[in-house]
């Protein structure tokens, strides 16, 4: 296989509390492929922000570290870059869009403004060249009107409007990759369902690579081509969407499939997953899932399961996978 | 545990640096008041012609004025008077504004609505052009200066403690003792008022530099304190006429009125960090 | 288009305070003892003169009618004599009105150059050196007196250093500039002490912003995503807090017109509480009332303008 466009290795984020220093994302490794959509999935706390955050080294707090960890751009390692060489990645190699539109953008500038601050940045021009641009853009995501709408303030556009300007703000320096971090929670159905087709569209138009986060299996298996399910800051597995949806191998990602109307059998009861996913201050030993995990063994609670290819480019970490035929149904909560 | 308790147990434990040195300030002015004929080198009054407009030396370690008395001796006994004024200044319009606050907070409806519209109005005006106008009829003087500030301070404090009452005039323990039955005085003021004061208490720190600063002021426009009392503002005052060749005169009673000012600044900011209010 | 409606509907509001700063400023004179026509016209007053002005004011009649006498005569734009400068009290504050409007614009604009880089450094230094002596130099400020701050400045840089005139206004638009700039930085100084610790917690708080996350997010560098995102969005409450601070501004100026002896409306109230002057006491009060409510509605507006997030 040829080299992939962004290779993470081993990515740590550190947290210091009052009661110690806490992984929160702990050795968190994956792949992306030119053109390739990667699902990053996880319940809240699963560290799949934090890990993203990380990759673009943009913590939000200084209480927060990476003490480790490695991220190749075309196989060019560039976490020890120093900042000022580091920023021309951001941005320019790899873009990112938010959950909250409204918060994200500046709330004083116009959206046409803000976009042609980000062009003009990573690549000079002229004032009027930058302004084509931005109509230009915004036109590519769909906003109607876009010369007009360039004049416009954050407010004054629609939760889905604001998004695609917020694509189109990301997709200003033309980047490689696209990190989007549950960019439609916030929407509604339909509105969710046109930026995904966007999404979808960019990639298919310039082979863009997106990192979807998300916690919403459906929107994965509608979207992505691989999906990496996060569990309390490290991997539990990663997989082609296929095989990973059909066949299952952690109980973590079984239990999230039984958590999804729409994939799990009709007919069945929805199932959840029992218990809370853990806080920061208080990981379990060994694997962090085998509290609220159904197959739980001996081992799981002592040692840190590795994690084992099942097949070349399907990895899951578990001492007692789930079987190739179904997935095990997890327990039934009262 | 009520609210109150849990308000007094955080005046326990760690103590912020910057109330030890704002307490430490306001000690050092207080045993200065307290001990000025002690530690006063000379009478405030006392005018030795044989030593006018002596600059700064070993003797007179702040120089003298234009009468030959000495600064520092004046410094130190209008301490006195500047922390009379600071107390006072503040302690009137505290009392005023808590029980204006409480009642239009606690009765809500009409009274409130009147209570809120004078307090509009009075923050309307420049705070110091209303002080003005009011000494203006009372006629100079540090009464008029007290009444004043009484008239005008209130509306701080009231709009403070009508805002905590009505966040506690929800609370499970004032629910409790209206069911008990307790009476409107008795749970206003027994109740609800101690948990409100808190905040009233922070910002009465802070209220004390501007209090100190106006009636400085005051005094060295010469509507305050009147000549010949050592006080700083009309040590200023007094000063001004000489700044071209004696300029300790104006500058020493100014400092004293930066520190003792930046003493109730960092006592504010002390008991507000450790009362987890903002001043 | 509804955000400007309230253009038209606020100044609906402002009229009970006017209401009630006309009440108070009517009760106040009201409230000094002795006869009231004397008071108005000081002792001196011909017998004639009195007549005139019970007449004018209504002094015969109950406290009511004559509130509503003097409303009358505010409307015709009448607000009596100046005992002392024997000129309608109207005439004598446009006069004076020219030195406090510069000195309070030009201590506004001094305030925000000291304001915003010091709190820059601070902001961008947080919890360092720069940051603890910036809070240490304002929280020494917040407590500076005015009229010695004045003083001092005098001592420095005219006895001293001999660069700016001692006191005074001037004629020429030159020789009011350096008449202002000490008067200026007087008050100047102490405002930004307050701004100063308002516009570094918000600076803190939009550096942490989700706006200025996603303009780091772009490949903006610091310094550009300071300037061009954190410090806008900082700088609208800090001018909300200096309308806020209006009514402190204008006390400022009083006091430092008295200590540079210019010829404003501070340095007139002060003379006229001094001769008695009442109409003129009276009349000044109400004026700076007026017109703190009017930049505080003023501010009101420019945020609207200025900030499009307002929902009204």
């Amino acid at each position: 296989m040829s080299t992939p466009l962004l290779k993470v290795d081993g990515l740590t984020v550190e947290t210091k509390t009052e009661t110690g220093t806490h992984r929160i994302v702990d050795g968190v490794s994956f792949e992306l492929q030119k053109g390739e959509i990667l699902g990053l999935v996880g319940e809240s706390g699963s560290g799949k922000t934090m890990a993203c955050r990380a990759l673009l080294r943009l913590l939000p707090s200084s209480r927060l570290s990476i003490p480790k960890g490695s991220v190749r751009l075309d196989g060019k390692e560039v976490m020890d870059l120093p900042e000022d060489q580091f920023r021309a990645i951001r941005g320019k190699r790899i873009g990112m869009i938010f959950q909250n539109p409204a918060s994200h953008l500046d709330p004083v500038m116009r959206i046409g403004d803000q976009i042609a601050e980000s062009v003009r940045f990573h690549h000079g021009g002229s004032k009027r060249a930058a302004e084509e641009r931005t109509i230009e853009l915004l036109q590519q995501v769909g906003i109607p009107d876009p010369k007009e709408r360039s004049r416009a303030f954050p407010h004054e556009f629609s939760g889905g409007m604001r998004q695609r300007a917020m694509i189109a703000l990301a997709l200003a320096c033309d980047p490689d990759i696209l990190i989007a971090d549950e960019p439609t929670t916030a929407l509604d159905v339909t509105v969710q369902a046109q930026i995904l087709r966007l999404l979808k569209e960019l990639r298919d138009a310039r082979g863009l690579s997106i990192i979807f986060i998300t916690h919403d299996l459906g929107v994965v298996a509608q979207l992505c081509d691989s999906i990496c399910v996060l569990y309390g800051g490290r991997v539990c597995e990663h997989g082609p969407k296929e095989r990973l949806l059909a066949a299952p191998r952690h109980p973590y990602t079984a239990g999230l499939m039984g958590c999804q109307p729409a994939i799990g059998a009709t007919g069945e009861r929805l199932r959840t997953i029992p218990g809370y996913p853990p806080t920061v201050d208080a990981m379990p030993t060994g694997c962090r899932f085998h509290p609220r995990c159904s197959n739980e063994v001996a081992e799981c609670s002592r040692r840190q399961p590795p994690l084992e290819a099942y097949e070349p480019d399907h990895v899951a970490a578990c001492y007692n996978p789930v079987g190739e035929a179904a997935a095990l149904p997890a327990k039934e909560s009262a | 545990m009520s609210a109150r308790r849990r308000g007094l147990r955080r005046l326990t434990g760690h103590v912020p640096q910057p109330l030890m040195i704002g307490a430490g300030i306001l000690i050092f002015f207080i045993v200065l008041a307290v001990g000025a004929p002690v530690i006063a080198p000379y009478d405030p009054i006392y005018q030795d012609i044989s030593a006018r407009l002596a600059p700064p030396s070993l003797v007179h370690p702040f120089g003298t004025d234009n009468f030959g008395r000495d600064i520092l001796s004046r410094v130190i006994w209008s301490t006195r008077i500047d922390l009379q004024i600071a107390f006072l200044g503040v302690i009137f319009p505290f009392i005023i504004g808590t029980a204006a606050g409480t009642i239009a907070g606690y009765f809500g409806g009409l009274t409130d609505t009147l209570f809120m519209r004078l307090i509009d109005i009075v923050l309307a005006f420049p705070f110091l052009v209303l002080m003005l106008a009011i000494i203006a009829i009372l006629g100079p003087g540090l009464a008029s200066f007290y009444i004043a500030m009484a008239l005008v301070g209130w509306v701080s404090y009231a709009r403070l403690v009508r805002a905590q009452i009505l966040v506690l005039k929800q609370s499970d323990f004032a629910m409790a003792a209206k069911s008990l039955g307790f009476s409107h005085w008795r749970i206003m003021f027994r109740h609800l008022l101690p948990n409100a004061l808190i905040g009233s208490i922070v910002f009465a720190m802070s209220d004390a530099v501007l209090v100190l600063l106006n009636g400085a002021a005051i005094s060295y426009l010469g509507l305050g304190v009147q000549p010949p009392t050592a006080e700083w503002g009309i040590m200023v005052a007094e000063g001004q006429a000489f700044i071209s060749i004696a300029w300790w005169i104006a500058t020493f009673p100014g400092l004293a009125i930066v520190l003792l000012a930046f003493g109730f600044s960092l006592l504010a900011d002390g008991l507000g960090e450790k009362l987890g209010v903002r001043p | 288009m509804h955000r400007y409606r309230f253009v038209l509907y606020r100044p609906l509001q402002l009229l009970p305070v006017l209401f009630g700063i006309s009440i108070i400023t009517f009760v106040l004179v009201r409230s000094i003892p002795g006869d009231p026509a004397r008071i108005l016209l000081g002792t001196r007053a011909t017998p004639a003169a009195l007549e005139r002005i019970r007449e004018q004011f209504g002094l015969n009649d109950p406290l009511w009618m004559q509130y509503l006498y003097f409303l009358k005569n505010l409307f015709n734009g009448e607000m009596g004599r100046s005992i002392l400068y024997k000129v309608d009290v109207i005439g004598l504050i446009f006069e004076r009105l020219e030195p406090t409007i510069v000195l309070v614009f030009g201590s506004v604009l001094v305030a925000l150059a000291i304001t915003i880089p010091l709190a820059t450094i601070a902001a961008r230094n947080r919890g360092g050196f720069l940051d603890q002596a910036v809070r240490v130099i304002s929280t020494g400020g917040l407590g500076m007196p005015a009229f010695w701050l004045g003083i001092m400045l005098i001592i420095l840089f005219s006895v001293r250093l001999d660069l700016f005139p001692v006191s005074g206004y001037g004629q020429t638009f030159l020789e009011k500039l350096h008449h202002m700039v000490l008067p200026c930085v007087t008050i100047a100084l102490s405002l930004s002490a307050v701004l100063t610790r308002s516009l570094r917690a918000s600076l803190l708080a939009e550096m942490q912003s989700d706006a200025a996350m996603a303009a780091r997010a772009r490949g903006l560098p610091e310094n550009v995503v300071f300037r061009r995102h954190v410090l806008p969005n900082s700088l609208i409450p800090t001018l909300n807090l200096l309308a806020v601070n209006i009514g402190w501004l204008i006390s400022g100026t009083v006091v430092v017109e008295s200590v540079f002896a210019i010829p404003g409306m501070g340095q007139l109230l002060i003379r006229a509480i001094f001769t008695r002057d009442y109409m003129v006491v009276q009349g000044v009060a109400m004026l700076f009332a007026v017109a703190s409510v009017l930049v505080n509605f003023l501010a009101d507006i420019m945020t609207v303008t200025l900030d499009p997030r307002v929902k009204l």
